[in-house]
């Protein structure tokens, strides 16, 4: 069984300016909360939605003489998510004190891992049309904490502190620059996302902040990129800016989009991009500089002399690895490959690892691509118009294989069966005792469908003499019949008969 | 690169602490002094030798991933110039 399916690349975005194509080259740094129940180096709570500064400890406010001590399971999550992204595991990394003053960081410094981190190179493939997809190298993921919340909107003159997600465990994984448009950044951070939620070891709630990305931006010339990837040499490629902490999908390509422009116009201008961190204003569709950052960025790094190495042992990086799940692309891939669904279909089931999982307990046993169908197009649409998760389903994976196979028995017509869908939607039950319950069973007597058509066509004469002239008609008394026998009868059956009474 | 005043006015600046004017001559020459003797540790051959970072073989302390602290609030708040409503209350940071 193949881990992925076979991609070809899809095309860099182009945007005309005034005077020339220009092309975009990304590189993103994802930071990823770990679901943890206690944080990096402390043993408060990571719960979300917390009172204020009640999840905080003597170590995340800082106090003096407190020292840190790791949580074994944040650097689980890390190995497990870098060998979900088929990375090198790193046995020694160290970590370092980034220092910068700001009142969400009462240490003065944010332990990270600048020099030695935990995960290195790996790679992303990131889906965007069937049989489409771009390559993503990973440079490094490494640990780190994360700051705390500052509201601002409480006093005109005053700042309100929250340390409850101070030392909450953040991975952040840094690619290369090698996404090419402001889709594909998108479709990146939603694959990150999947497999980060296959793994359990993010839950992906961007809302809620467990899931930001600062965007790397630059715009070149067409060609210069291919010059960047055959040398190695990122002199080829324009001068970069960094947006900060975007926490949706939709907004990251907005940013994209408004920087790649501004650069643009700079550069046609005769100008030069100055390397720089920029914030985006969804509300003003533009970036700007942060200007805080502009001296900040000397972050005077050195390792934490708090923490000893972390060194980690082989054997339990193999254990860790004989324990991941099947991840996306090796479920989609074998959703193609042994049960000969379309990769556009593969890939709907497989973009929730509770809606794969649903699927393939409604398949088991049964014809997959019907069973596809099924949760693709009635389950799925049913759930939205409730707005309700596939956890949530009222239909089990069991009851929608019984109704799949009273229509592969023959027992009811692909009409009923949605009558019936409905009906374990709403009341629930056991699908073949409310068909028999209800009366529900298809027609297959041609004996009753005979008399039935000979009943309608005896019935309406005119109708019939113009259905002799003019074949097409016939559908109308196909239609009457099925009518007159609530739909219960089986339609190819009557159009048979139909057609023959009238001497088709 | 010998360390000149501005170098020091920076990094006082960047740690957040006050040196006057007058003082940042002799403070760039300890500077100096210090990253001389440096220079001269570095003279040393190190090539294939581990790195040591402990006296003693340890193996950094880890502990499981359990809730044992938080719910302090007071004693976390106890020592901040100013606490209003659960929260540390500071002069107004704006990005």
């Amino acid at each position: 069984m193949p881990d992925a399916l076979s991609y070809t690349a899809p095309e860099a975005k182009v945007i005309r300016g005034a005077v020339s194509d220009w092309e975009l080259v990304i590189g993103l740094e994802v930071h990823a909360q770990v679901s943890s129940q206690a944080k990096l180096f402390s043993g408060a709570s990571t719960r979300f939605g917390a009172e204020p500064n009640a999840n905080v400890s003597f170590v995340d406010c800082a106090m003096p003489g407190m020292l840190p001590v790791l949580n074994e399971y944040c650097v689980e999550q890390a190995v497990r998510t870098g060998l979900g992204l088929k990375a090198q595991i790193n046995l020694v990394s160290a970590f370092d004190r980034k220092n910068y003053f700001y009142p969400d960081l009462p240490q003065g410094y944010q332990i990270s891992q600048l020099y030695h981190p935990i995960v290195g190179e790996g790679e992303v493939i990131v889906d965007m049309a069937p049989g489409i997809a771009r390559r993503v190298r990973i440079e490094r993921i490494h640990m780190e904490q994360d700051a705390g919340k500052s509201i601002h909107d409480m006093d005109p003159r005053l700042s309100f502190v929250d340390l409850n997600r101070t030392g909450v465990c953040l991975m952040e994984i840094v690619s290369r620059p090698d996404i090419r448009g402001p889709e594909e950044a998108a479709a990146y951070v939603g694959k990150l996302r999947r497999i980060m939620r296959y793994l359990g070891t993010c839950d992906g709630n961007m809302q809620n902040g467990s899931l930001r990305a600062d965007v790397n931006v630059s715009v070149c010339r067409p060609g210069a990129y291919e010059r960047y990837r055959e040398t190695g040499d990122a002199s080829a490629l324009g001068t970069r800016c960094e947006i900060k902490n975007m926490n949706s999908m939709r907004f990251i390509q907005q940013a994209i989009e408004h920087e790649a422009r501004r650069q643009i116009a700079i550069l046609e201008d005769g100008g030069a991009v100055d390397q720089e961190t920029r914030l985006y204003d969804p509300d003003k569709g533009e970036t700007r500089p942060m200007r805080s950052k502009e001296e900040a960025h000397d972050y005077r790094y050195f390792p934490d002399p708090d923490l000893l190495p972390l060194e980690i042992e082989q054997g339990w990086v193999d254990d860790i690895r004989a324990g991941l799940p099947e991840l996306p692309d090796a479920k989609k891939a074998r959703f193609v490959t042994e049960i000969g669904l379309s990769e556009y279909d593969a890939g709907v089931l497989t973009a929730e690892v509770e809606a794969a999982d649903y699927f393939e307990q409604a398949a088991r046993g049964r014809d997959g691509k019907q069973v596809a169908n099924w949760v693709i197009n009635d389950l799925f649409g049913r759930l939205a118009k409730d707005g309700l998760e596939i956890t949530a389903s009222p239909v089990s994976p069991a009851q929608l294989g019984g109704i799949i196979d009273l229509i592969a028995g023959g027992e009811i017509s692909g009409k009923i069966a949605k009558a019936l869908f409905e009906i374990v939607y709403t009341e629930g039950g056991d699908p073949a005792e409310i068909v028999a319950a209800r009366n529900m069973r298809q027609v297959t007597d041609t004996g009753a469908i005979a008399a039935a058509v000979e009943q309608v066509i005896a019935e309406n004469p005119a109708q019939a003499e113009k259905a002799r002239q003019n074949p097409k008609l016939a559908g109308w008394f196909v239609g009457q019949v099925m009518k007159a026998t609530g739909g219960k009868a089986n339609p190819k059956a009557v159009n048979e008969l139909v057609r023959g009474k009238l001497g088709l | 690169m010998p360390i000149n005043q501005d170098t020091v006015r920076r990094v006082a600046h960047l740690a957040r602490i006050r040196v006057d004017e007058d003082a940042l001559p002799a403070l760039a020459g300890d500077f100096n002094a210090i990253l001389g003797f440096i220079d001269e540790l570095k003279e040393v051959d190190i090539e294939g030798v581990e790195p040591m970072v402990s006296v003693t073989p340890m193996r950094l302390k880890r502990r499981a991933d359990q809730v044992t602290d938080g719910d302090r609030r007071e004693q976390v708040l106890a020592n901040a110039p100013d606490a209003r409503e659960g929260f540390f209350v500071v002069p107004k940071v704006v990005e």
